[in-house]
């Protein structure tokens, strides 16, 4: 890894971003792969989101999806944990609450293969900067 | 399987199921079978919108149509105007309060601002084991323009002008107090993080620190630069492993980058960061505490001044501040101190993270501008209290903190606001009370935790805590007398008075509050015997219906203490002065006929 040590260094890394790292290993191009982030704070891990995510990155292969799943910090919704985010292609990214292997399943099964909503969807209800 | 063309989301949060969605949803769906759209169209239940008191809401997508007060009877009109014409439904669409004008997209809605994600604004949106996710967004530029472009004195200037205020709980200026560490001269100084989150319930710091490191790292590193600290510590209890985990990973990613180390960005400044473990004393976050604690010696404060600023870790001039502070830092460079300003009250500025806790809807970590109602938190944004009860109280500011009633819903949250209202903002835990909580029992289990803490340095805080909790624990057990009442008052001032650090000063503040706000049930505590909430066991008994009572003995052999007597198919009595009141009998009744009085 090189050292930054300018602007321009830490601009290169922001463009440089989404090919050079999460993709590194294979060579997808990111606007046409799914996306998933799992909440893994610690509430989100004691509700089980540890073993969402091993059946997420095991299952979106065995069924032959292009798929990046990545953790991700505390999403702030400790009522609906484990939470997680997922982002179709072209598409504004949506988190699901309470997900557990049998919803994972149904995510995949319904919504990333279907692009057809299914409960347990939570709104966004707040800006970022 | 069928692909549908549009979905219909159905808000299911509690409250909203209570006010019907359950039959809106039903209605949605037999009006799109009876117009044939039920392969086209999907109806979904979502979580809470946060918008509970607009409820029961509709969402339509595509469009983000956002239909406010549906009733199942709307169904068939939102169907046939909606889906099959395509027009929108103009009577149920929300109406800005402000533009008066039609919002249509769910985006467009105010109450939607009621939130703002500056503290928290990467957590649950990047990957924390990873830099590069945060140097995409905009992560370690707010570092690079301090080193480059601006002198350590202008970088201050913009803490102070941004007025963002140390959100640990004290509320003192962020820019003023790094002023006062910059001018004292020394060899050597330190910038530490207070990541000892100690209130229950709180876990605000712990989040940021999972989700987001590297804004903790950056803000350090700026203020070092600040205040002519080569060295950086983050004191964190042992108990947050993640977060350590995290934060480790995250120091070596910068150090790998040269983010931290010598000669950042070619600036000839230098800094490091280490981290020292607490053992989770709730005193250690008190400063003077936490410093000696990092020192290797007891976690026990001592008199300011001096203050850390001055006189700190190992004696050098330290700076100390609490992780959502620093967090804040990096947005305020690179947004500007305008910018931050104009978010917030007069004297509060910015955005403050809740843990929001006990018996509400929505579980979870909020962030709000300052300045946003009590009501607006917890009847929006928390989604109501659970269980349809009512709402009676919201602790804030933990053991330090007092409790808010009804009369301060509409009070906006800020430092000053808080305190005169006899809480504090303290590290943002709030924890919301419904009806069946008793205020007593409350002050207790505060007084309890604070008992518990205190160090034993001083005698205020070692012996007047001890009493306090021992006069609340004779009133809840019934035993209380009106002397108790004057003394519970005045023990409490002078404890505030006298106690030698912040824990000490404020621990009163759950008796002092719950005595003002909530006197009405102190009295009957202690003179009618009576606890409304039916929970000091002290001041209940339990007791048979003989009428329900069909002497099915169950109760009588499960009783511990051989209290309830009676023969076989007649009515059973419970000795009043044998029974411990452990509720057996009432879980094994099968006929309820074991009541609580």
């Amino acid at each position: 890894m090189s050292q930054i040590k300018s602007f321009e260094d830490l601009r290169k890394i922001k463009e440089d971003f989404g090919k050079r790292i999460q993709f590194r290993e294979k060579s997808f191009d990111p606007s046409k792969v799914v996306q998933i982030k799992v909440g893994f704070g610690t509430s989100g891990i004691a509700s089980g989101a540890k073993e969402v995510m091993t059946f997420l990155r095991d299952e979106l292969e065995k069924r032959n999806i292009e798929a990046v799943v990545t953790q991700t910090g505390d999403m702030g919704y400790s009522y609906a944990e484990p939470t997680i985010e997922v982002k179709l292609p072209g598409q504004e990214p949506i988190v699901f609450g309470k997900v557990n292997v049998r919803k994972a399943d149904e995510i995949i099964e319904r919504y990333i293969k279907n692009g057809e909503l299914i409960d347990g969807i939570i709104p966004v209800n707040y800006h970022t900067i | 399987m069928a692909k549908y063309r549009m979905h219909l989301l159905v808000c299911g949060g509690t409250t909203c199921r209570s006010s019907e969605s359950e039959s809106i949803r039903n209605a949605l769906e037999e009006s799109l079978e009876r117009n044939g759209l039920e392969n086209e169209v999907k109806v979904v239940s979502t979580g809470c919108f946060g918008f509970c008191d607009k409820g029961p809401i509709v969402k339509v997508i595509p469009g983000n149509t956002f239909y406010i007060h549906v009733k199942p009877e709307d169904a068939e009109e939102i169907v046939k105007e909606h889906v099959l014409n395509g027009r929108r439904v103009e009577r149920l669409l929300y109406l800005e309060p402000e533009k008066e004008l039609l919002a249509t997209g769910s985006k467009e809605i105010g109450f939607q601002k009621k939130q703002i994600r500056i503290a928290l604004r990467n957590c649950g949106f990047i990957d924390p084991e990873n830099i590069d996710e945060y140097i995409a967004r905009d992560g370690y530029v707010a570092l690079c323009r301090c080193l480059t472009e601006y002198t350590p004195q202008q970088v201050i200037e913009m803490i102070k002008k941004s007025g963002l205020r140390g959100r640990g709980g004290g509320g003192f200026p962020t820019g003023l107090k790094w002023e006062i560490t910059a001018k004292v001269k020394s060899d050597q100084k330190y910038v530490i993080c207070n990541a000892d989150e100690g209130d229950p319930g709180a876990f605000m710091d712990r989040s940021i620190l999972e989700g987001d490191p590297h804004s903790v790292i950056e803000a350090m590193a700026i203020n070092g630069y600040c205040t002519g600290a080569s060295k950086g510590l983050v004191y964190i209890r042992a108990e947050y492993p993640m977060a350590i985990k995290r934060l480790r990973i995250a120091i070596n990613q910068a150090k790998e980058y040269g983010l931290l180390g010598k000669n950042i960005f070619n600036s000839g400044f230098d800094f490091d960061i280490e981290l020292r473990y607490g053992a989770g004393a709730f005193v250690c976050g008190e400063e003077t505490a936490l410093i000696h604690s990092m020192e290797g010696k007891r976690g026990e404060p001592t008199f300011k001044p001096p203050f850390p600023s001055e006189h700190g870790f190992l004696g050098k001039p330290s700076n100390v501040n609490n992780v959502e502070t620093y967090a804040n830092i990096p947005v305020i460079i690179n947004k500007g101190p305008e910018w931050f300003a104009s978010i917030g009250t007069e004297k509060s500025k910015g955005t403050k993270v809740f843990a929001l806790a006990g018996k509400i809807n929505n579980v979870g970590l909020i962030e709000v501008p300052m300045g946003t109602t009590l009501r607006d938190v917890i009847f929006k944004i928390g989604g109501g209290i659970r269980g349809g009860k009512g709402f009676k109280a919201v602790q804030t500011g933990g053991p330090s903190g007092g409790c808010l009633t009804t009369r301060h819903l509409d009070t906006p949250i800020d430092y000053d606001n808080l305190l005169a209202a006899g809480s504090m903002m303290g590290s943002g835990g709030m924890i919301v009370m419904d009806e069946d909580d008793c205020m007593v029992s409350i002050a207790k289990f505060y007084l309890g935790f604070t008992v518990d803490e205190s160090c034993g340095k001083c005698s205020p805080c070692r012996i007047g805590n001890k009493r306090l909790y021992e006069i609340l624990d004779k009133i809840t057990k019934g035993e209380g007398t009106t002397e108790d009442l004057a003394k519970l008052k005045n023990l409490s001032e002078v404890i505030k008075d006298t106690s030698l650090c912040g824990l000490g000063q404020t621990s009163p503040n759950p008796v002092l509050s719950t005595l003002d706000n909530f006197w009405d049930e102190y009295v009957e505590h202690v003179i009618d015997k009576k606890c409304r909430a039916s929970s000091c066991k002290g001041l209940m008994k339990y007791v048979i219906d003989p009428e329900a009572c069909t002497g099915c003995t169950a109760c009588a052999r499960a009783c511990p203490v051989n209290a309830i007597s009676g023969e076989r198919k007649g009515p059973h009595t419970i000795n009043q002065e044998i029974c411990i009141k452990c509720g057996t009998c009432m879980e094994k009744c099968k006929f309820n006929a074991v009541l609580l009085q």
